[in-house]
């Protein structure tokens, strides 16, 4: 186990540093300078290649980028372009509430995905099933701007039942209902077929053939196996959660790091892109070593190596 | 002889300019601004685009600011100013009793320390490049020396400006932001974080700022116009789209959509009469104009650039942005002085275009590229430019890029054949024609990284361009209005531009605000002046 997980955290290390060289290199492919979005439009050549010069941008991409790693080493990840302020403090503001409402989108979409796939798995092929299929599949290709806006403008604007924007415990719902959406349905999908599959199998026809009631056959022996293989899934949300909050955010003002990418993306405030996409890469590698850990535990039969 | 400009003059002329302060408003009440982007500064050395320059603007204070909602200069914490017969020399009195907010007085060797400060490399301002003509300047730039020779504090309430040439645009830099006085002690506290801490001497101080949240600004009791500003409170509200925020406004949940009107809903808001009374229209000082590279054949030949200015349909590339403009006849916006009102460009024409391209011998047509940012409206009026000119036989091919990247491909060595401006260009740092000229116009611009986009250079219009520059004085102002006109007039017959509109802001604010229509459209306080805005509830 230590001998894995020493081997795991390895691989993240050499993970998170070709994403570093990757997103940096990307930064210089795209044929955009960003010394011509921050000098004022009255400079002259000489006035640019000052700026350019104080902010390493002059140098060899190799030197730069083992200039910025250099700082990354030491915790440093830079200052931005065009705020000035330290990247990592502006990370840091940000990031408990981007955490905050992944914890919210993941609690919201277990708890309409797995009562929906367990509803749809007991009464298959009937009229509610179909129907509940059909909304997790709405669900799962919604664009997540479009959900944004319409949810909004629904509970927001016309029926004036939840705050419109802002950071706070009730305006947290809108966000995570919307980021929540997709993998709710998606877990509606999942849950419905491995229920579909728990409950073909011998044991379930015995727990029946023994006289138990359809509600302890239901949830005692079917639900907590059906349900394991989805919980592993959970750690891989994560992942896929860090990239949905840069729309999510910027609809309901969310103050998370999403937003703060979006705008550096805009202002090609490349310490700011590297920052967040480095962080963002913590999180999914994170995310999957604790999809791979849980693993085991639920089912026996895998082990780590 | 020296010439006096009395604080007083300006008063008056202020009371006579702005009928709604005449009967003062008294103070009290709040304001919720909306912006969707976090600002990203209020350091005023660092901060350069129009969001960060009207909330700076309220925190901190130049030498020099302009009549709330208009483009006339005024002093601010200078009281009074003379300059020498030569042109060259600038004294400014300081006001009494001028205090930052942290409680310490303002002296002139604060005054000294803003401009060298910005002008320092080490600050990595943007705009340090604007003081360019202050003695001393390269030798700060350069390294060579530890501060601007060319400027100098006699005493505490005299600060004395030396400049290498005469410079009729001088007084607006002094009202630029990157030149705003600030505490020297709080500065090397906070360091490259004082754009988090920002501590002026403006109307407004500066309380909280929670990234990506709200910024609280409170009103500063000690401001040195007494009874300003008007508002107790002012709150700006980041993160979520103006689309969403024009619905926030209709709820009464916030007071000012910064970003404006969204297109999709600006029909809607202004048929509605309920709503439509609540928006403030006027001027400002943009023009939205396609570049014609002057080194890309066939666009080299003056004719063909004549052309493409008689194909395009302006008036209904005005109506794809609802009407918020008017066609433009010249690359200045008619809010600038040395806009020519006899001047009527170049009309609509179709077969005049093609007469003249038959002429240059390409009676065929050809094929080139536009370039144009990818956020809406531009798209559009690409193209219904791309449609003008294939009606005239060119074929022009639509390059839709993030702003970034037009930015980059304009400034390019050679640059490409056709940019729109829109998103990007033009809208002036300061009301004066000679902005609308160095960096877009001039030779001076036309260099890898530069902003002259056409990549025109005409040497002789530089110098008439110089020559206006040289006067500096008040008697000399309609003479370089004059000076100015004629060289905006030459521009247009070698067409390096074709202007196509100016844009008109429009501001929607709730109902709860007063205030004279063109402080919720200042051209200088963009969007909106927070300082003489006030609560009408509080009336």
């Amino acid at each position: 186990m230590i001998r894995y997980l020493a081997k795991r955290a390895a691989w993240s290390l050499l993970i998170l540093i070709g994403v570093s060289a990757i997103t940096f290199a990307i930064n210089f492919v795209i044929p955009s300078d960003p010394v011509a979005l921050i000098a004022a439009r009255s400079a002259t050549k000489a006035d640019r290649d000052r700026l350019r010069h104080e902010l390493w941008l002059d140098r060899p991409v190799i030197v730069q980028y083992g200039h910025y790693m250099a700082g990354v080493l030491q915790g440093d990840l830079g200052r931005s372009y065009k705020r000035k302020t330290q990247v990592g403090e502006q990370i840091m503001a940000r990031l408990p509430a981007t955490l905050v409402l992944m914890v919210a989108a993941i609690a919201f979409e277990l708890l309409i995905g797995l009562p929906a796939g367990l509803f749809a798995a007991r009464r298959r092929g009937s009229n509610a099933d179909k129907t509940a299929m059909t909304l997790s599949f709405i669900g799962v290709s919604a664009p997540q701007f479009v959900t944004g806006l319409i949810l909004f403008y629904i509970f927001a604007y016309w029926l004036s039942w939840l705050p419109s924007g802002g950071y706070g415990a009730a305006n947290v719902i809108l966000p995570a209902v919307t980021l929540g959406i997709a993998g709710g349905g998606w877990y509606s999908r999942m849950m419905r077929s491995s229920m579909v599959d728990v409950l073909r199998q011998d044991y379930i026809r015995t727990a029946r053939a023994k006289g138990l009631d359809e509600r302890s056959v239901l949830f005692v022996h079917a639900f907590r196996n059906a349900v394991l293989p989805i919980i592993a899934m959970i750690g891989l949300d994560v992942g896929i959660f860090m990239s949905g909050v840069v729309v999510v955010e910027s609809v309901y003002g969310w103050p998370g790091i999403g937003q703060l990418m979006w705008q550096a993306i805009q202002d090609r405030d490349i310490p700011i892109i590297m920052g967040v996409t480095l962080t963002a890469a913590i999180f999914i590698v994170l995310g999957n070593l604790l999809a791979d850990l849980i693993a085991p535990l639920i089912d026996p039969r895998i082990r780590l190596r | 002889m020296k010439r006096l400009l009395l604080s007083a003059v300006a008063a008056l002329a202020l009371i006579a300019a702005v009928p709604a302060l005449a009967d003062s408003p008294k103070q009290g009440g709040a304001a919720v601004v909306t912006f969707n982007n976090d600002l990203t500064t209020l350091d005023p050395a660092i901060g350069y685009d129009w969001q960060n320059w009207s909330v700076i603007k309220s925190i901190f204070d130049g030498l020099m600011d302009y009549e709330p909602g208009s483009t006339k200069l005024r002093p601010d914490l200078a009281e009074s100013y003379t300059i020498s017969d030569d042109g060259q020399t600038y004294t400014f009195k300081l006001r009494d009793g001028l205090k930052f907010h942290n409680g310490r007085a303002v002296t002139s060797a604060d005054v000294k320390y803003s401009l060298e400060r910005a002008v320092s490399p080490a600050t990595q301002s943007p705009g340090g490049s604007y003081f360019g003509a202050i003695k001393g300047y390269d030798e700060l730039v350069a390294g060579k020396a530890k501060d601007l020779s060319g400027v100098t504090a006699p005493d505490d309430k005299t600060v004395v400006i030396a400049l290498t040439r005469p410079d009729a645009t001088f007084l607006h830099l002094m009202a630029i932001n990157f030149g705003f006085v600030v505490p020297k002690e709080e500065v090397e506290k906070y360091g490259a974080d004082f754009g988090k801490h920002p501590v002026g001497t403006g109307a407004f101080k500066f309380i909280e700022w929670t990234p990506g949240q709200k910024l609280e600004l409170e009103r500063f009791a000690d401001y040195h116009t007494k009874g300003v500003p008007y508002l107790d409170k002012l709150t700006f509200e980041f993160g979520q789209d103006p689309t969403v925020n024009v619905l926030r406004l209709k709820k009464g949940e916030v007071d000012i959509v910064g970003d404006g009107i969204p297109p999709a809903q600006f029909n809607e808001i202004m048929k509605d009469a309920s709503t439509r009374d609540l928006v403030a229209v006027g001027d400002q000082l943009h023009t939205g104009y396609v570049t014609l590279n002057v080194k890309i054949p066939p666009l080299d030949n003056v004719k063909v650039r004549q052309a493409i200015n008689m194909a395009i349909n302006k008036d209904r590339i005005v109506r794809i942005i609802n009407n918020r403009g008017v066609a433009a006849t010249q690359p200045l916006p008619p809010a600038m002085p040395g806009y020519d009102t006899a001047q009527k460009g170049y009309a609509f024409d179709p077969e005049e275009a093609k007469k003249l391209l038959t002429e240059a011998g390409f009676g065929d047509g050809f094929s080139t590229e536009l370039y144009a940012m990818n956020v809406d409206p531009n798209p559009r009026i690409a193209q219904a430019i791309q449609q003008d000119l294939a009606a005239v036989g060119i074929k022009a091919e639509i390059k839709s890029l993030a702003q970034a990247e037009v930015i980059t491909a304009g400034g390019a060595g050679q640059g490409v054949p056709m940019i729109w401006s829109g998103g990007m260009a033009w809208i002036a740092d300061f009301p004066d024609p000679a902005n609308f000229y160095y960096g877009i116009l001039g030779c001076g611009g036309a260099v890898e990284g530069g902003w002259n986009w056409s990549k025109y250079c005409n040497e002789s219009l530089d110098q008439r361009a110089n020559q206006a520059d040289t006067m500096v004085t008040a008697e000399q102002a309609s003479a370089r209005a004059e000076a100015w006109k004629g060289i905006f007039n030459d521009v247009l017959k070698d067409a390096p531009w074709a202007p196509i509109f100016n844009e008109k802001r429009f501001t929607f604010h709730s109902q709860r605000l007063g205030g004279d229509a063109t402080l919720f459209t200042d051209p200088i306080h963009i969007p909106v002046n927070y300082d003489y805005i006030f609560a009408k509830d509080k009336q």
